[in-house]
């Protein structure tokens, strides 16, 4: 993969012609958005609406006023929850308003910032080695106790950004072979995504993935050669090195011959849904990312349609839901992953209030806009608190962080659990096929 | 450029943060709902009433207009900034400040969205019953201002038949109460005469507005026809059968296909309309009217009439009938939606006006209505950007409101004037009428700086009225 190596970092030059696109005119501002925007709701502007973010990607368009770094603002405090296109009566796909604009406007934040996150983007995301190395240090900084040692030492904002550094598992997720037999009679053949984070910071939950699938009679492809999917850096602005990352991809898993591609992490597999529509103007890749994303199934969609084999055992817990919002707005998977819960014996599912609404995660959202971010995630942690629930489910890397961050930091102190997790709990747990 | 001085001054009142002058921001502002922009000097976001008599009195000082904005959902223009001046954007109005429900009443700010006051309530049984379409989003402050409707206008009135008292900051910057928390206050009525006035008279800060009980029993049914007509002479016949709906909607065939485009909720593509009937109150009331409405809508031709057999699939179809409007952008670009109205029963008549007049100008018009009040939305569909497209377009909107007046009707339901029917509405009042008018207007508003330029034919206004995207002859709405 050294091509990707020798990507050039986007141009800082915006080409305003190109935000010129379709889905801009099918706006007819009607407003049904606004109330769905978290970011509205919170400050009460406009320019920080779904409705007024299009308005200006429009008027920019048009000519009309310049990308300036206010500008920048605007389109970058938004999300991308997608919450306005659930709203949407006419079907505008903001989503790709908002990641058009971004593109043109290159990464957020300051000039060493932008260096730092294409940086990642570019060399490091598309690169697991590199990855595993990164987190195998960063391991090593948490346990060793210099992290205890240097923290008081670091200046107020860094010492902020090291307290939500998730800690670092003991194993990294790792398969024993490419190919794993079903457990049971064989009904589908089916792909997974490793993801860039997941196998370093969920390995559990990769692996649970993989027995739940197994145990409903899935022969399991775990492709060695499978990368990150390019899903931050399309949020983000960067998408030369994510096409590239989404060619690489879609050439593995076709090679594999499997029914379907799973992905358990939201924001991955709303991105890979969409690698038609992001290869669109690639004649040699255009059909085989169409090919591709029709494959593409979150974990707990696919299963839901494949019906469940075996008995569960029971769970005595009461769980809230967090809908994902790459999951609910960008791939309207809602149901699934509650029959799922609702499946097991003992769970009892309580739904929150606004269970649709970001918790403030948004990939590196967190990171780059902390006071939103802790603003959602406390008022989302206080609908947790009025359900009573003794933990949270939420199939989503990304989700799952800020939540145990928020748990940790404003209370309830309830677990973060992904669907997998209890699934495959109640499916009998750890096997030794998988490490 | 507005005054460094008077921005100074706002951000004094509002703090920075809440005073909007950079174009990337204040752009967002230069429209609603509607097709008319006009880019704003300024916007500012009072949090309290005390800021909003500041403002306000700051406004005199300068002699600049005021336009109040809600959440910018209005369709006729009324929140676009005319004349320019400070856009008063109530956004941050937005907290329910009492509940009564043994008085069947609650206090709320302006910028409280409608569908939140229900939702609110709706767990004891109660509701506010003014439902107009955009009510996910709409501001009750908005509401009071254009006297809004909705499905269930036919049961229930419209707004100011639930709202009973307004705080309001007048002209000078004095805070006063209109009306009060009980029906029926001594004296002019001053609250009837606020809600309806645009923006013109002053800035909504407080509503007190009337709860109601939920019905004991809802049921409603979705009939499919293959003729407008049958449609339309059903709705003539229900009411004249002596059953009282609490609501009566129909969308038509260009309709249907913008909701199964945009969002799609299994509606009959190949209808020529949809009649929804609902009907509320006892459940034996509700099951004899339900049987009744079932005949009348079978012995005028309807292919089905089917009863929605639980809340989910009665959601649906309010979810279709509610997101219509914002649906129209899956089929054009544009949408140009006129809100007539006609005696009830000339709406056969009226209909078959309409598809003559988009045979005429060459324009597909979507219809999605309250038939039960005979208030007409015809939406034109059309693209801004081709060229002589939206003269043809203004033509044709002309043409259907004259038809409703020619029908003895009225050309506007429930959307307000605002900037759009300011030129037709002296094809419904006489110049005394309008005198008459004006001179209250002028009670409140000496100065014409209340959302100026909007409601009465005045004479052309400074600022450029700019129809997206493209500019168009200064004059042309006036």
């Amino acid at each position: 993969m050294d091509y990707i190596d020798h990507i050039q970092i986007s141009s800082e030059h915006s080409k305003i012609d190109e935000l010129n696109i379709p889905e801009l005119y099918q706006c007819v501002h009607c407003g049904l958005c606004l109330n769905q925007c978290p970011t509205y709701r919170a400050l009460r502007l406009e320019p920080e609406s779904p409705r007024g973010r299009i308005h200006l990607v429009k008027a920019a368009a048009e000519g009309r006023i310049e990308l300036t770094e206010r500008f920048k603002e605007h389109l970058y405090l938004c999300l991308l929850c997608r919450a306005c296109e659930t709203a949407c009566p006419s079907g505008v796909q903001y989503g790709r308003i908002a990641e058009t604009a971004r593109e043109q406007l290159g990464p957020p934040g300051s000039p060493f910032a932008r260096a730092l996150l294409n940086f990642v983007f570019t060399r490091l995301l598309p690169f697991p080695r590199r990855l595993a190395l990164l987190f195998g240090l960063l391991r090593f900084y948490q346990r060793s106790g210099a992290q205890r040692i240097l923290r008081p030492l670091l200046p107020a904002k860094l010492r902020e950004m090291d307290s939500m550094l998730p800690a670092v598992p003991a194993k990294f997720f790792h398969a024993d072979a490419e190919v794993l037999p079903a457990i049971g009679a064989r009904r589908a053949r089916v792909g997974m995504l490793n993801g860039c984070v997941m196998p370093l910071l969920f390995g559990d939950v990769n692996a649970a993935t993989v027995r739940v699938l197994r145990r409903n009679g899935c022969e399991m492809v775990l492709p060695k050669d499978q990368i990150c999917c390019g899903a931050l850096n399309i949020h983000n602005g960067e998408s030369v090195a994510a096409k590239k990352m989404a060619r690489h991809n879609i050439d593995v898993f076709l090679q594999a011959n499997v029914d379907a591609i799973i992905v358990n992490a939201a924001g991955c597999g709303a991105v890979m849904k969409e690698y038609g529509y992001l290869l669109r103007d690639d004649p040699e890749y255009r059909d085989k990312a169409e090919r591709f994303s029709a494959l593409v199934k979150d974990a707990g969609e696919f299963l839901a349609a494949l019906g469940l084999v075996g008995g569960l055992q029971p769970i005595e817990m009461t769980v809230t839901y967090q809908d994902p919002c790459h999951l609910a707005h960008g791939q309207k998977v809602r149901a699934q992953p509650r029959s799922l819960l609702q499946a097991i014996p003992g769970l009892k599912l309580v739904e929150m209030p606004g269970s649709d609404s970001c918790c403030g995660s948004a990939g590196i959202y967190n990171l780059t806009h902390s006071g939103m971010s802790q603003h959602l995630l406390k008022e989302k942690m206080q609908s947790v608190a009025a359900t009573h629930a003794e933990a949270i489910v939420a199939p989503n890397p990304g989700c799952m962080l800020q939540l145990r961050y928020g748990a940790q930091r404003y209370g309830p102190h309830v677990k973060i659990f992904h669907l997998m997790d209890l699934l495959d709990r109640a499916g009998g747990g750890s096997d030794p096929g998988v490490k | 450029m507005p005054g460094a001085h008077l921005i100074r001054d706002l951000r004094a009142i509002v703090g920075a943060a809440y005073v909007l002058v950079d174009k990337e921001d204040v752009v967002v502002y230069e429209q609603d709902a509607s097709i008319f922009q006009v880019m704003p000097e300024l916007v500012v976001l009072p949090a309290n009433v005390e800021e909003v008599a500041a403002v306000v009195k700051l406004a005199k000082r300068f002699n600049v207009p005021i336009v109040p904005r809600g959440s910018g959902t209005g369709l006729a223009g009324g929140a676009v900034p005319a004349e320019g001046g400070i856009i008063l954007s109530l956004a941050r109005f937005n907290r329910i400040l009492k509940i009564d429900l043994e008085n069947c009443l609650a206090i709320v700010e302006p910028g409280v969205i409608n569908l939140d006051v229900t939702r609110a309530i709706a767990k004891d049984g109660f509701f506010y019953a003014p439902d107009p379409s955009s009510q996910a989003a709409c501001s009750i402050g908005g509401n009071v201002a254009n006297n809004s409707g909705g499905p269930h206008t036919l049961a229930y009135g419209v707004t100011t038949n639930h709202v009973v008292g307004l705080e309001v900051v007048l002209d000078d910057g004095a805070i006063v109460w209109l009306g009060g928390e009980v029906p029926d206050s001594p004296g002019y009525d001053l609250c009837g005469v606020f809600v309806g006035s645009e923006g013109t008279m002053g800035i909504v800060t407080k509503v007190a507005v009337k709860l109601m009980r939920a019905r004991e029993s809802v049921r409603t049914l979705l009939a499919v026809f293959d003729q407008m007509d049958a449609a339309t002479q059903t709705v003539v016949d229900i009411t004249a059968a002596g059953i009282i709906p609490a609501a009566l909607e129909i969308m038509d065939r260009t309709t249907i296909e913008a909701v199964e485009r945009g969002a799609p909720v299994g509606l009959p593509r190949d209808a020529e309309a949809v009649l929804i009937v609902e009907v509320e109150g006892l459940a034996e009331q509700t099951a004899r009217s339900m049987e009744v409405a079932r005949e009348i809508c079978a012995r005028n031709g309807a292919r089905e009439a089917k009863v929605a057999k639980d809340e989910a699939e009665r959601q649906l179809l309010w979810k279709a009938r509610k997101g219509a409007f914002g649906a129209m952008g899956a089929l054009a670009p544009n949408y140009y939606v006129q809100d007539g109205v006609v005696p009830r029963s000339k709406l056969p008549a009226m209909m078959r006006r309409v598809s003559e007049i988009s045979k005429q100008f060459d324009l597909r018009i979507a219809n999605v209505f309250h038939a039960g009040d005979g208030n007409l939305h015809p939406n034109i569909l059309f693209d801004m950007r081709a060229p002589g497209e939206l003269e043809r377009v203004i033509e044709a909107g002309a043409a259907t409101l004259r038809a409703c007046i020619e029908l003895g009707g009225s050309i506007t339901g429930e959307h307000g004037v605002g900037l759009e029917k300011k030129a037709y509405i002296g094809l419904l009042f006489n110049e005394a009428d309008l005198e008459a008018m004006t001179r209250v207007r002028h009670v409140f508003d000496p100065d014409g700086r209340f959302n100026p330029a909007k409601l009465f034919p005045t004479p052309a206004s400074c600022g450029e009225v700019r129809l997206q995207p493209a500019p168009i002859p200064a004059g042309l709405w006036i």
